[in-house]
C-alpha cells in the first residue's frame, strides 16, 4: 500500500491520520516516542492556539500540545471520512 | 505554585542529587513513580499526612520530597519522584527518578497511573517492572474514570502485570487505606512481573550480555535491565552504576569483549542505535496498547466531549485571550471586593489592642523609649502587616489555587507558546510567571520544568517581573487610595480590579520585553522543540483547596512577613527617635536619598521603604507609613481614608502613586527570591541580573513617567 503521507502539520483541526515514519532524531524523536508517537499510532488534531501555533492533538488518549516546526518530523497518512476508525 | 515551607527557601532539597535515603531501623524505603499529572503528589500526602501542594498540570514535584507512613507498626520511608513518562532518562527528572529506582535501592516502588489514560501509564509501569519487580500498581482516579465511562478490571491488570494491583480515587481515605494494606503485603522478590519482549535478535543479543552479566555481583540490579542499556549504549549510567556497584565494570576486560561482539551483530541485523531503541520502545508501547486492550473496557476516550467542548471556548482563536483576561479580572475583582471587608475589621481590631497595650505599659509605668520600641514600632507595623495583606492573600490564594486545580494553567501555558517563541523562549514559561503570582520564589524553583538550560535561565532571570503575591495587596491599597478616587462600592472594585488587570499585563509585557531583550544579547539562541501536555479538565476540590492555601500558603507567607515585620519596625522605629545633631536618622536617610527618589516620582522616605523591604514586600507600605507617622507626630492611621489623608499631607499626588506602583512591580526581588535564584542558577552573576533587570527597568520607568508628568504639569 503506498499511500500518499503528509506531515503532522498539515493536518488541520478535526482531520485524523495514522503515523507512518518519523523523520527526526535526537531528542526531539525520544520525546515522540515518550508519548507514545509510534508507527501505526492514530492522532486527531484537536485545535490550534489563539496565536495558530501550537496545536493540540489527541494521541493514545492524552491530549499533547506541539509546534508546527517539530510537527514537520512525523509523518502520517491522513485518515478520511467515513473509514472505519478503530 | 507550589508554594509551601518546604518548596521555598532554605528546605528546599537539591533535585539533582538524590542521596541513598535511610529507613528508619528495620522499615523499607518506598518509591512513588508515576507520569506527571496523575495524582502522585495526593497519594504522597494522604499516605504520609504531609502537605505538599498539589496541582493540575504536568511538572508538580521538582525536587524530590519525601515523607513517613507507619505500615504494620512498622515506620518507613516514602520517596516521591519527579513525575515522568518513561525512564530512558533525557530530561533531569527521569534522570532523577530512574537513578533512584535503580541506585536508591528503594525496597518497594508504588507506581501511580491515571484511570483515564491507562495505556500511555503503563508505559512507565512496564519499565520499573525491568527494574524491580517489587512493585505494586495504583491506579488512580478510578472516580473520574467511571463518569467517563471508561471501566477498568485491577485483577485482570494484575493477573496480566504479574504484580498487585489497587484501583482507587486519592481522594478518598479508605482507599488510601487499602494502598497501605497492599503495600505491607507485598511480597519480596517472589514476583514474577511481566517483560517486555522486544524483536528476537534484541533478545538475543540482551541474553548473551546477561550471560556475561552474571561474573559480577550487580546487587539487587536486573540483570536483564542493565544488559539492554548497555545495548542503549546508555552513557548516561555509568555514574551511577559506578557508585552503586563500588567499582567500574562496564570497562571491565570481560564485559567490554561481550559488547564489541555483540553490538556489530546487532547492527548487522539491522538494530543500530537509532532503530535499536525505536524498536524498544515500540515493543513497550504495543505490550501496553496489548494489556490495556484487556484489563480496560472504554465508553469514550479519556478526553471528553466535555473537556472538547471547553477547550474549543478556552483557546480559541476567537476567544482565547479575551477569556483569559476576563478570568484575571474577575480573580482580582473577586479579591478586592470581598478583602475590603475583613481589612476594616483587622485594623480596628489591632487598633484597639494597641490601645489596651498602651494602658498596660502605662499602668506598668514602663518607660516612654520600651513603649515606642514595642508597641509604636514592632506592634503597630505587624499590625498594618496582618490587616493590609492578609485578606487578599487569604481571598486571591485559593482563587488561583482553585483555578490551577481544573487544569486551567497549561491552557494559559498553550495559549502563550506563540508569544514565548517570537521571544525565543518556551511556552512552559508563561506556567512558571503564573507561578510568580503566587511567590516568585516558587515560580524561580519551579521553571526546572523547563529543558532546556538557556530558556530555563530565561524564565528564571524575568520571573519577578510579574508581582507575587506580597506585592499585590500592596499594589491594591495603593489603586484604591489614590486612582479609584470617588467611586464606591462594587463599582469602585470593579474599577480597581481593572487597573489592577492593567498593571499585571503591563508585568507580563515587560516580561516579554526582558526575555526577548535577553535572548538577543547575553542568552542567544534558537527556541528549544517542546511538547506540552493539556490535562482533562478536573472539579475542583474546593473544600481541600481553601482549607490548604490559607492555612498552608497564606500562613506560610504571613509568618515569614510578620517575621520581617518585627525587627523592621523595631529598626525603623530607633531610626525615626535616635536624633544626630537635631535630625533623626531616618530623617538624614530620607534626605540622602529624596533628591534620586524625586527624578523617580518618589520620596526618600518611598525609597528607604522599598529597601528595608528587601526581606519581604510585604512590609512596604507599612514602612512608609511608619516613616511618615513618625515624622508628622501624628499616632492613628485606621482605615484607607486615614492613611490617604497622610500620604496626600506628605506630598503625594495621582503620579505618586503611578511611581509606586511601577515601582512596586519592577524593582529587586525579596531576598528569599535572590537566594532561590542562586540556588538554581549557582551563580552570583546571574542572581545579580536577576535584581538589576527589573530595577533598571523600574528605575528608566519611573523617570521616564515622571518627566512625561512634568512636562504637562
Amino acid at each position: 500500500m503506498n499511500q500518499q503521507l503528509s506531515s503532522l502539520d498539515s493536518i488541520r483541526p478535526g482531520e485524523r491520520a495514522v503515523v507512518r515514519r518519523l523523520t527526526v532524531g535526537g531528542s526531539m524523536r525520544r520525546r515522540f516516542l515518550d508519548i507514545g508517537l509510534v508507527e501505526n499510532t492514530a492522532v486527531e488534531c484537536l485545535g490550534r492556539s489563539p496565536g495558530g501555533d501550537p496545536s493540540a492533538y489527541l494521541i493514545r488518549g492524552a491530549v499533547i500540545a506541539i509546534r508546527a516546526r517539530d510537527c514537520r518530523g512525523v509523518l502520517v497518512a491522513p485518515v478520511r471520512e467515513g473509514t472505519s476508525w478503530a | 505554585m507550589g508554594l509551601t515551607g518546604s518548596s521555598t527557601g532554605r528546605r528546599a532539597r537539591d533535585h539533582r542529587t538524590p542521596a541513598r535515603i535511610l529507613p528508619p531501623q528495620g522499615g523499607r524505603v518506598i518509591a512513588l513513580a508515576g507520569n506527571p499529572n496523575v495524582g502522585k503528589s495526593t497519594v504522597f500526602n494522604g499516605l504520609t499526612g504531609m502537605k505538599q501542594h498539589t496541582g493540575n498540570w504536568p511538572g508538580k514535584t521538582v525536587a524530590v520530597a519525601q515523607g513517613r507512613l507507619t505500615l504494620g507498626g512498622q515506620e518507613q520511608v516514602l520517596v516521591d519522584l519527579p513525575g515522568t513518562y518513561s525512564l530512558f532518562a533525557h530530561s533531569a527528572e527521569e534522570e532523577v527518578a530512574r537513578d533512584f529506582l535503580c541506585f536508591g535501592d528503594p525496597d518497594a516502588v508504588v507506581v501511580v497511573c491515571d484511570a483515564t489514560c491507562l495505556e500511555r501509564n503503563l508505559n512507565l509501569v512496564l519499565q520499573t517492572l525491568e527494574i524491580s519487580p517489587r512493585v505494586l500498581v495504583c491506579v488512580n482516579l478510578m472516580d473520574e474514570a467511571r463518569r467517563k465511562a471508561i471501566r477498568i478490571s485491577p485483577e485482570r491488570l494484575s493477573r496480566r502485570l504479574g504484580v498487585p494491583v489497587v484501583g482507587i480515587s486519592a481522594r478518598s481515605r479508605a482507599d488510601l487505606r487499602r494502598v497501605m494494606q497492599a503495600l505491607e503485603a507485598l511480597p519480596g522478590e517472589s514476583l514474577s512481573p511481566c517483560q517486555v519482549r522486544y524483536p528476537a535478535p534484541v533478545e538475543q543479543a540482551a541474553a548473551r550480555l546477561q550471560a556475561a552479566l552474571q561474573a559480577y555481583d550487580l546487587r539487587r540490579l536486573s540483570p536483564r535491565w542493565l544488559a539492554l542499556r548497555m545495548l542503549e549504549r546508555d552513557a548516561a549510567l555509568e555514574d551511577g552504576l559506578r557508585r552503586y556497584l563500588g567499582r567500574d565494570i562496564l570497562s571491565d576486560a570481560g564485559l567490554r569483549e561481550a559488547l564489541a561482539q555483540v553490538l556489530p551483530e546487532l547492527e548487522a541485523q539491522g538494530y543500530g542505535p537509532d532503530r535499536l531503541r525505536d524498536a524498544m520502545v515500540s515493543a513497550l508501547v504495543g505490550t501496553a496498547e496489548e494489556i490495556a486492550a484487556e484489563a480496560v473496557c472504554r465508553g469514550a476516550c479519556g478526553y471528553s466531549d466535555h473537556d472538547r467542548r471547553l477547550d474549543r471556548i478556552l483557546t480559541s482563536r476567537r476567544t482565547g485571550y479575551p477569556l483569559m483576561l476576563l478570568l484575571l479580572l474577575a480573580v482580582f475583582f473577586l479579591t478586592i471586593s470581598v478583602s475590603n471587608i475583613p481589612s476594616g475589621w483587622l485594623s480596628a481590631l489591632f487598633g484597639l489592642a494597641e490601645e489596651w497595650l498602651t494602658a498596660r505599659f502605662a499602668a506598668l509605668g514602663a518607660p516612654a523609649w520600651l513603649h515606642g520600641l514595642l508597641v509604636t514600632g514592632m506592634f503597630r507595623t505587624l499590625g498594618w502587616v496582618v490587616s493590609v495583606m492578609l485578606p487578599p492573600m487569604a481571598i486571591f490564594f485559593p482563587l488561583f489555587t482553585l483555578l490551577e486545580d481544573c487544569g486551567y494553567l497549561p491552557r494559559i501555558a498553550y495559549n502563550l507558546d506563540r508569544p514565548f517563541r517570537c521571544c525565543n523562549a518556551c511556552g512552559k514559561q508563561a506556567l512558571t510567571m503564573c507561578m510568580g503570582f503566587g511567590c516568585n520564589a516558587a515560580g524561580v524553583v519551579g521553571c526546572r520544568i523547563i529543558d532546556s538550560p538557556r530558556e530555563r535561565l530565561l524564565a528564571v532571570l524575568t520571573n519577578s517581573f510579574v508581582p507575587c503575591n506580597g506585592r499585590l495587596p500592596a499594589l491594591i491599597s495603593v489603586i484604591s487610595m489614590f486612582l479609584v478616587g470617588a467611586a464606591d462600592g462594587l463599582a469602585g472594585s470593579a474599577l480597581s480590579a481593572l487597573l489592577l488587570t492593567g498593571v499585571i499585563l503591563l508585568g507580563v509585557l515587560m516580561t516579554f520585553a526582558a526575555t526577548k531583550l535577553l535572548s538577543v544579547t547575553l542568552l542567544r539562541g534558537l527556541p528549544s522543540s517542546f511538547t506540552l501536555e493539556l490535562p482533562p479538565y478536573r472539579p475542583p476540590q474546593v473544600g481541600r483547596v481553601i482549607v490548604r492555601s490559607i492555612f498552608d500558603r497564606t500562613a506560610f507567607v504571613l509568618a515569614r512577613a510578620a517575621a520581617v515585620a518585627l525587627p523592621a519596625g523595631m529598626l525603623l522605629w530607633i531610626m525615626a527617635n535616635v536624633t544626630l545633631e537635631g535630625a533623626s536618622l531616618l530623617h538624614r536617610c530620607a534626605a540622602f536619598l529624596d533628591p534620586f527618589a524625586r527624578l523617580m516620582g518618589l520620596d526618600g522616605v518611598i525609597l528607604i521603604a522599598f529597601i528595608l523591604g528587601l526581606p519581604a514586600n510585604e512590609i512596604v507600605i507599612p514602612i512608609i507609613l511608619m516613616g511618615y507617622l513618625s515624622e508628622s507626630g501624628l499616632t492613628e492611621a485606621a482605615g484607607l481614608t486615614e492613611m490617604r489623608a497622610l500620604f496626600v499631607a506628605n506630598g503625594w499626588t495621582w503620579a505618586t502613586a503611578v511611581c509606586v506602583m511601577l515601582f512596586f512591580l519592577l524593582h529587586w526581588p525579596c531576598s528569599t527570591t535572590l537566594l532561590t535564584v542562586r540556588k538554581e542558577t549557582g551563580s552570583w552573576k546571574w542572581t545579580a541580573l536577576a535584581a538589576a533587570l527589573p530595577t533598571a527597568a523600574g528605575i528608566l520607568l519611573c523617570m521616564a513617567f515622571t518627566a512625561i508628568v512634568g512636562l504637562f504639569t
